[in-house]
Protein backbone atom coordinates (compact mmCIF):
# COMPACT_ATOMS: atom_id res chain seq x y z
CA UNK A 1 0.00 0.00 0.00
CA UNK A 2 1.04 3.42 -1.03
CA UNK A 3 0.99 6.69 1.34
CA UNK A 4 -1.55 8.11 -0.59
CA UNK A 5 -4.12 5.13 0.39
CA UNK A 6 -2.90 4.90 3.94
CA UNK A 7 -3.74 8.63 4.06
CA UNK A 8 -7.12 8.64 2.35
CA UNK A 9 -7.97 5.34 3.89
CA UNK A 10 -7.64 7.28 7.47
CA UNK A 11 -9.55 10.44 6.34
CA UNK A 12 -12.44 8.26 5.36
CA UNK A 13 -12.79 6.23 8.31
CA UNK A 14 -12.72 9.49 10.13
CA UNK A 15 -15.20 11.29 7.62
CA UNK A 16 -17.25 7.55 8.28
CA UNK A 17 -16.97 8.14 12.39
CA UNK A 18 -18.46 11.56 12.02
CA UNK A 19 -21.34 10.12 9.88
CA UNK A 20 -21.76 7.62 12.65
CA UNK A 21 -21.57 10.53 15.66
CA UNK A 22 -24.35 12.39 13.89
CA UNK A 23 -26.78 9.56 13.14
CA UNK A 24 -26.81 8.69 16.55
CA UNK A 25 -26.74 12.40 17.69
CA UNK A 26 -30.13 12.58 15.19
CA UNK A 27 -31.52 9.46 17.03
CA UNK A 28 -30.78 9.89 20.52
CA UNK A 29 -30.96 13.84 21.00
CA UNK A 30 -34.07 15.18 22.59
CA UNK A 31 -35.02 17.78 20.51
CA UNK A 32 -35.51 19.66 17.89
CA UNK A 33 -32.39 22.05 18.56
CA UNK A 34 -30.09 19.24 19.78
CA UNK A 35 -30.51 17.45 16.59
CA UNK A 36 -29.87 20.43 14.33
CA UNK A 37 -26.24 20.76 15.52
CA UNK A 38 -25.62 17.53 15.85
CA UNK A 39 -26.61 16.46 12.29
CA UNK A 40 -25.10 19.89 10.89
CA UNK A 41 -21.50 19.75 12.83
CA UNK A 42 -21.08 15.98 11.84
CA UNK A 43 -22.63 16.03 8.72
CA UNK A 44 -20.25 18.66 7.57
CA UNK A 45 -17.06 17.21 9.21
CA UNK A 46 -17.67 14.19 7.73
CA UNK A 47 -18.61 14.61 4.04
CA UNK A 48 -15.74 17.12 4.04
CA UNK A 49 -13.52 14.34 5.47
CA UNK A 50 -14.65 11.66 3.07
CA UNK A 51 -14.59 13.93 -0.08
CA UNK A 52 -10.92 14.82 0.82
CA UNK A 53 -9.82 10.62 1.19
CA UNK A 54 -11.40 10.34 -1.89
CA UNK A 55 -9.34 12.91 -3.64
CA UNK A 56 -6.18 11.71 -2.79
CA UNK A 57 -7.14 8.22 -3.54
CA UNK A 58 -8.22 9.30 -6.81
CA UNK A 59 -4.46 10.96 -6.87
CA UNK A 60 -2.68 7.31 -6.34
CA UNK A 61 -3.66 6.17 -9.49
CA UNK A 62 -1.22 8.16 -11.63
CA UNK A 63 -0.56 11.88 -11.12
CA UNK A 64 -1.84 12.87 -14.86
CA UNK A 65 -3.63 16.03 -15.69
CA UNK A 66 -7.19 14.01 -16.14
CA UNK A 67 -6.67 12.72 -12.53
CA UNK A 68 -5.58 16.13 -11.12
CA UNK A 69 -8.49 17.69 -12.68
CA UNK A 70 -11.16 15.14 -10.89
CA UNK A 71 -9.55 15.77 -7.58
CA UNK A 72 -9.74 19.58 -7.59
CA UNK A 73 -13.58 18.99 -8.53
CA UNK A 74 -14.54 16.75 -5.45
CA UNK A 75 -12.49 19.45 -3.50
CA UNK A 76 -14.93 22.13 -5.08
CA UNK A 77 -18.02 19.85 -3.57
CA UNK A 78 -16.28 19.23 -0.21
CA UNK A 79 -15.67 23.45 -0.02
CA UNK A 80 -19.48 23.95 -1.11
CA UNK A 81 -20.33 21.83 1.64
CA UNK A 82 -18.23 23.63 4.05
CA UNK A 83 -20.08 26.61 3.06
CA UNK A 84 -23.46 26.04 2.90
CA UNK A 85 -24.09 23.11 5.15
CA UNK A 86 -23.85 25.38 7.92
CA UNK A 87 -25.82 27.96 6.74
CA UNK A 88 -28.35 25.41 6.27
CA UNK A 89 -28.28 24.52 9.33
CA UNK A 90 -28.33 27.94 10.52
CA UNK A 91 -31.63 28.83 8.24
CA UNK A 92 -33.50 25.90 9.61
CA UNK A 93 -32.82 26.61 12.94
CA UNK A 94 -33.80 30.17 12.63
CA UNK A 95 -36.96 29.09 10.92
CA UNK A 96 -37.78 26.96 14.66
CA UNK A 97 -37.12 30.31 16.59
CA UNK A 98 -39.44 32.24 14.39
CA UNK A 99 -42.20 29.42 14.87
CA UNK A 100 -41.60 29.77 18.85
CA UNK A 101 -40.35 26.18 19.23
CA UNK A 102 -39.52 25.30 22.51
CA UNK A 103 -36.27 23.97 23.62
CA UNK A 104 -36.27 20.83 25.90
CA UNK A 105 -35.64 21.40 29.42
CA UNK A 106 -35.46 18.53 31.88
CA UNK A 107 -38.90 20.11 33.75
CA UNK A 108 -41.52 17.39 33.77
CA UNK A 109 -44.35 20.09 33.00
CA UNK A 110 -42.78 21.34 30.24
CA UNK A 111 -42.07 18.11 28.43
CA UNK A 112 -46.00 17.66 29.01
CA UNK B 1 -41.93 41.69 8.22
CA UNK B 2 -38.61 40.50 7.44
CA UNK B 3 -36.19 42.82 9.27
CA UNK B 4 -33.22 43.90 7.08
CA UNK B 5 -30.44 43.23 9.33
CA UNK B 6 -31.91 39.98 10.88
CA UNK B 7 -30.60 37.48 8.47
CA UNK B 8 -27.13 38.91 7.62
CA UNK B 9 -25.21 35.68 8.01
CA UNK B 10 -27.31 33.93 4.94
CA UNK B 11 -27.81 36.84 2.82
CA UNK B 12 -23.72 37.07 3.27
CA UNK B 13 -23.31 33.61 2.23
CA UNK B 14 -25.91 33.52 -0.43
CA UNK B 15 -24.23 36.29 -2.19
CA UNK B 16 -20.74 33.93 -2.21
CA UNK B 17 -22.55 30.83 -3.57
CA UNK B 18 -24.77 32.79 -6.13
CA UNK B 19 -22.54 33.23 -8.75
CA UNK B 20 -20.55 29.90 -8.66
CA UNK B 21 -23.92 28.09 -8.91
CA UNK B 22 -24.37 30.13 -12.20
CA UNK B 23 -21.11 29.01 -13.24
CA UNK B 24 -21.60 25.52 -12.43
CA UNK B 25 -25.11 25.46 -13.93
CA UNK B 26 -23.33 26.78 -17.15
CA UNK B 27 -20.91 24.31 -17.12
CA UNK B 28 -23.13 21.45 -16.41
CA UNK B 29 -25.01 22.67 -19.96
CA UNK B 30 -21.86 23.05 -21.81
CA UNK B 31 -20.67 19.97 -21.15
CA UNK B 32 -24.42 18.07 -21.36
CA UNK B 33 -22.89 15.47 -24.27
CA UNK B 34 -19.82 14.90 -22.90
CA UNK B 35 -20.32 14.14 -19.33
CA UNK B 36 -23.52 13.42 -16.86
CA UNK B 37 -25.82 16.83 -16.92
CA UNK B 38 -27.79 18.61 -19.90
CA UNK B 39 -29.64 21.47 -20.51
CA UNK B 40 -32.38 20.53 -18.57
CA UNK B 41 -29.70 19.95 -15.36
CA UNK B 42 -28.13 22.85 -16.12
CA UNK B 43 -31.33 25.19 -16.36
CA UNK B 44 -32.52 23.47 -13.00
CA UNK B 45 -29.44 24.78 -11.52
CA UNK B 46 -29.65 28.08 -12.89
CA UNK B 47 -32.89 28.15 -11.39
CA UNK B 48 -32.11 27.01 -7.99
CA UNK B 49 -29.53 30.33 -8.01
CA UNK B 50 -32.98 32.58 -8.63
CA UNK B 51 -34.86 31.02 -6.25
CA UNK B 52 -32.56 31.07 -3.28
CA UNK B 53 -32.03 34.89 -4.44
CA UNK B 54 -35.84 35.42 -3.70
CA UNK B 55 -35.79 32.86 -0.41
CA UNK B 56 -32.38 35.28 0.83
CA UNK B 57 -33.73 38.39 0.35
CA UNK B 58 -37.16 39.18 -1.39
CA UNK B 59 -38.99 39.05 -4.91
CA UNK B 60 -38.09 42.86 -5.39
CA UNK B 61 -34.54 41.34 -5.21
CA UNK B 62 -34.99 39.12 -8.19
CA UNK B 63 -37.60 42.02 -9.69
CA UNK B 64 -34.52 44.27 -9.73
CA UNK B 65 -32.00 41.88 -12.05
CA UNK B 66 -35.03 39.68 -14.06
CA UNK B 67 -38.18 41.18 -14.30
CA UNK B 68 -41.28 39.70 -15.57
CA UNK B 69 -40.97 40.82 -19.22
CA UNK B 70 -37.45 39.36 -19.47
CA UNK B 71 -38.31 35.88 -17.94
CA UNK B 72 -41.02 35.39 -20.91
CA UNK B 73 -38.87 36.44 -23.52
CA UNK B 74 -36.26 33.90 -22.42
CA UNK B 75 -38.64 31.45 -22.04
CA UNK B 76 -40.05 31.72 -25.77
CA UNK B 77 -36.14 32.43 -26.91
CA UNK B 78 -35.15 28.96 -25.71
CA UNK B 79 -38.33 27.14 -26.95
CA UNK B 80 -37.18 28.78 -30.12
CA UNK B 81 -34.21 27.79 -30.10
CA UNK B 82 -34.90 23.95 -29.30
CA UNK B 83 -37.69 24.12 -32.34
CA UNK B 84 -35.75 25.94 -34.85
CA UNK B 85 -32.49 23.86 -34.65
CA UNK B 86 -35.67 20.60 -35.21
CA UNK B 87 -36.60 22.58 -38.12
CA UNK B 88 -33.63 23.80 -39.62
CA UNK B 89 -32.63 19.78 -39.85
CA UNK B 90 -36.08 19.17 -41.77
CA UNK B 91 -35.36 22.31 -44.15
CA UNK B 92 -32.08 21.15 -44.79
CA UNK B 93 -33.15 17.76 -45.44
CA UNK B 94 -33.32 15.30 -42.54
CA UNK B 95 -35.48 14.50 -39.78
CA UNK B 96 -36.28 16.64 -37.06
CA UNK B 97 -33.75 16.87 -34.67
CA UNK B 98 -31.02 14.76 -37.21
CA UNK B 99 -28.24 17.29 -36.79
CA UNK B 100 -26.14 15.72 -39.35
CA UNK B 101 -27.22 17.42 -42.10
CA UNK B 102 -26.40 20.62 -40.65
CA UNK B 103 -23.06 20.38 -41.76
CA UNK B 104 -24.53 22.16 -45.07
CA UNK B 105 -24.57 25.38 -43.22
CA UNK B 106 -21.66 25.23 -40.57
CA UNK B 107 -18.08 24.91 -41.81
CA UNK B 108 -17.67 21.29 -40.77
CA UNK B 109 -18.23 17.85 -41.11
CA UNK B 110 -21.19 15.97 -40.52
CA UNK B 111 -19.89 14.07 -36.81
CA UNK B 112 -19.04 17.74 -35.76
CA UNK B 113 -22.27 18.73 -36.99
CA UNK B 114 -24.08 16.60 -34.74
CA UNK B 115 -22.40 17.51 -31.78
CA UNK B 116 -22.99 21.24 -32.77
CA UNK B 117 -26.64 20.31 -33.18
CA UNK B 118 -26.50 19.13 -29.49
CA UNK B 119 -24.93 22.05 -28.02
CA UNK B 120 -27.64 24.39 -29.38
CA UNK B 121 -30.90 22.22 -28.51
CA UNK B 122 -29.09 22.34 -24.90
CA UNK B 123 -28.69 25.50 -25.12
CA UNK B 124 -32.31 26.17 -25.75
CA UNK B 125 -33.51 23.45 -23.26
CA UNK B 126 -31.51 25.28 -20.39
CA UNK B 127 -32.58 28.81 -21.13
CA UNK B 128 -36.45 27.41 -21.15
CA UNK B 129 -36.16 25.62 -18.47
CA UNK B 130 -34.54 28.15 -16.26
CA UNK B 131 -37.05 30.82 -17.07
CA UNK B 132 -39.95 28.03 -16.88
CA UNK B 133 -38.90 27.17 -13.44
CA UNK B 134 -38.49 30.59 -12.07
CA UNK B 135 -41.92 31.56 -13.82
CA UNK B 136 -43.32 28.74 -11.87
CA UNK B 137 -42.08 29.56 -8.28
CA UNK B 138 -42.90 33.17 -8.14
CA UNK B 139 -46.42 32.08 -9.22
CA UNK B 140 -47.14 29.89 -6.76
CA UNK B 141 -44.93 31.40 -3.88
CA UNK B 142 -46.73 34.90 -4.29
CA UNK B 143 -49.91 33.18 -5.28
CA UNK B 144 -50.19 35.24 -8.62
CA UNK B 145 -49.30 38.74 -6.68
CA UNK B 146 -45.67 38.78 -7.85
CA UNK B 147 -44.65 41.00 -5.13
CA UNK B 148 -43.51 41.00 -1.29
CA UNK B 149 -41.64 38.93 0.89
CA UNK B 150 -41.81 35.56 1.60
CA UNK B 151 -42.83 34.86 5.02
Amino acid sequence: MSILEIISIILILGGLFFFFTATVGLIRMPDYYCRMQATGKGDTLGAVLCLSGLALYNLDSGLSFANIIVSIKIMFIAIFIFIANPTATHAISKAGIDCEVKPWTKKKEVQS
Amino acid sequence: MVNRYENVLIETVTRLLIPAMQLFGLYVIAHGHGSPGGGFQGGCILAASFILMVISYDIKELKSRMSENLNTILCAIGVFIYGGTGLLCVILGGNFLDYSVLHKILPVDPIKARYMGMLMVEIGVGIAVMSVMISIFLNIASRGEHEGALN
